[in-house]
């Protein structure tokens, strides 16, 4: 049974069909990429999945439950479900440790030592150990990204949404981000990201979906969809963001 | 998609959906119903009611006195939309004020801080007393002597210090980042002001303006002290009369009557302004 499935999702915004037929299947331990230009749907899919938005249609199941039901409680399903935003938002009235250990303590009524044991650990891991007790407006791009990163793990998440979480860093930030986030993958954290590191994508996912105009266009193994696209629009969109590199049909 | 129709599943979301709409629907006229009824049982079933009832809502007096007030709150209503508008100018500079940086700004910083310290902390009473019985006693030369034009002044000068602020909690409330975004576009600190901080800034603060509205809507009602003719005055003056306080609370009512339309449009407006701007952001 998989972890979180997705089948015929349809979300609009009025008239507009911004996600279209979208099913997708997240096994444990997978780490799904997903990749598109820019307003092809990648953030609202994931905003779909952690029930930040109401759907049109489908169903999405997870861990064999239909979240998609109006009657489920959506605290319940967030309480296992991580997410960082593309802007951060950290809350900026609170440091980076109380930022961590708000919802451990709050929500899931971790005793506040020990939420801040395990925030302090999270946070020495993505070493950010000495800002601690800053607030996050004094942190630099990547270390708000990555004291986002500790926020939303805090909770021992099952399944981790990313949102294009190294669009707003410069490109040692980046390299930076993405280590922890292939450490995570590879201690067999699951999880979707929508990103545009297409590097990255292909390094560390184990599956990528094209996602094109809120269709999943085509998805596969990285090495197959980057190598060896079927759809011309796959295709073009990486020759476009891999110039010299990808598209070169078999 | 034109030919998208929706699935059985979501037909039958939807009737979920509708369900869990009705059930808080039905949750909420039940509690309101039941709530009102007891808070209106417990009152009525009071041992001192039926002389309650006669002093304070007997409908007899209430229809003798409605003609005086109705043609009395006219007075109430010019009141506050002449003084609305010279609050609202007089605020927003004395906030600017506050808020300049520039060397040459200096005395008016200095100024804006003592004014609103100084009005804020007089009683509203008091100045419509001063301005209302004591200008005119300085027989100046030029300036009206009106009961009318002192107090709605009074209630200008006294308000505009809180009104101001509140505007000034509004634009410090705007994020730093937003002056330094507006500063790098090249911006002098005036057009930020101008552009950028002014008009986020006032968005965030409409219910509290809203709120020293409706105070000032009944605060209109101080000029009275200054003998002019406005509704309380008019109620007061029946009721002392014919012993009987329900003309006040006709008064009320036509305050309450007054207010409800600013606060509805106020909730309309935000409510807006969140659809437009926030629509799905995150
Ligand atoms: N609240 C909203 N109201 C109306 N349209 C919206 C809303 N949110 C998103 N959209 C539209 O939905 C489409 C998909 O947006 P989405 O944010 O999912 O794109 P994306 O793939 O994440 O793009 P990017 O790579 O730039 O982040 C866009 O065309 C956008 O204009
Ligand atoms: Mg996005």
């Amino acid at each position: 049974m998989s972890l979180l499935s997705v089948s015929g999702l349809r979300k609009c915004y009025g008239d507009k069909v911004v996600l279209d037929d979208v099913s997708l299947s997240v096994e444990q331990h997978d780490v799904i990429c997903l990749i598109g230009s820019s307003g092809s749907g990648k953030s609202t899919l994931l905003r779909c999945l952690n029930l930040l938005e109401d759907i049109d249609d489908g169903v999405i199941e997870f861990e064999g439950r239909e979240i998609s039901d109006p009657r489920v409680d959506a605290r319940d399903v967030r309480k296992r479900i991580g997410m960082v935003f593309q802007a951060y938002n950290l809350f900026p009235h609170l440091t980076v440790l109380e930022n961590c250990t708000l919802a451990p303590h709050r929500v899931h009524g971790v005793r506040r030592a020990e939420a801040e044991d395990r925030a302090r650990e999270l946070l020495e891991r993505f070493g950010l150990a000495d800002q601690a007790t800053k607030h996050p407006d004094r942190l630099s791009g990547g270390q708000q990204q990555r004291a986002a990163l500790v926020r939303a793990m805090c909770t021992h998440p099952t399944l981790l949404l990313l949102d294009e979480i190294t669009a707003a860093l410069d490109p040692e930030l980046v390299g930076e981000v993405l280590e922890i986030v292939r450490a995570e993958a590879e201690r067999g954290m699951t999880m979707v990201l929508a990103t545009h590191e297409m590097a990255f994508a292909r390094d560390v996912a184990t599956r990528v979906c094209f996602l094109d105009q809120g269709r999943i266009l085509e998805q596969g193994p990285p090495e197959e969809i980057f190598t060896h696209p079927r759809e011309e629009r796959t295709r073009h969109f990486l020759r476009r963001v891999l110039p010299g590199q990808a598209g070169s049909s078999a | 998609m034109i030919d998208w129709s929706p699935s059985q599943h979501e037909l039958e979301r939807r009737q979920v959906r509708r369900r869990i709409r009705l059930r808080s629907g039905l949750i909420a006229t039940a509690m309101t119903v039941l709530v009102f009824l007891v808070v209106g049982l417990v009152v009525t079933s009071s041992p001192g009611w039926p002389r309650v009832q006669e002093t304070f809502f007997s409908s007899e007096h209430a229809r003798a006195s409605f003609p005086d007030i109705w043609d009395a709150i006219w007075l109430n209503i010019k009141m506050f939309l002449i003084a609305e508008v010279f609050i609202l100018l007089s605020a927003i500079l004395i906030a600017l004020c506050r808020v300049s940086r520039s060397p040459w700004l200096m005395p008016l910083r200095i100024t804006a801080v003592v004014y609103t310290d100084v009005v804020r902390g007089i009683p509203t009473i008091l100045l419509v007393y001063l301005l209302a019985i004591g200008m005119p006693a300085l027989q100046l030369q030029g300036l009206p002597n009106s009961g009318f034009f002192w107090a709605t002044v009074a209630l200008i000068v006294s308000y505009s210090a809180y009104v101001a602020e509140v505007f000034r909690a509004g634009i410090e409330s705007v994020h730093p980042s937003q002056w330094a975004s507006a500063e790098a576009l090249g911006l002098s600190r005036g057009q930020t002001l101008r552009h950028v901080v002014v008009p986020q800034g006032v968005r965030r603060v409409v219910p509290p303006l809203l709120n020293d509205f409706v105070s000032l809507q009944k605060d209109t009602a101080l000029a009275s002290s200054a003998l002019v003719f406005e509704a309380v005055f008019v109620a007061r003056d029946y009721g002392n009369y014919n012993f009987n306080y329900t003309p006040l609370v006709v008064a009320a009512g036509f305050f309450i009557v007054m207010t409800v339309p600013l606060a509805r449009l106020c909730d309309w407006l935000t409510a807006r302004m969140r659809r437009r701007e926030l629509a799905g952001a995150l």
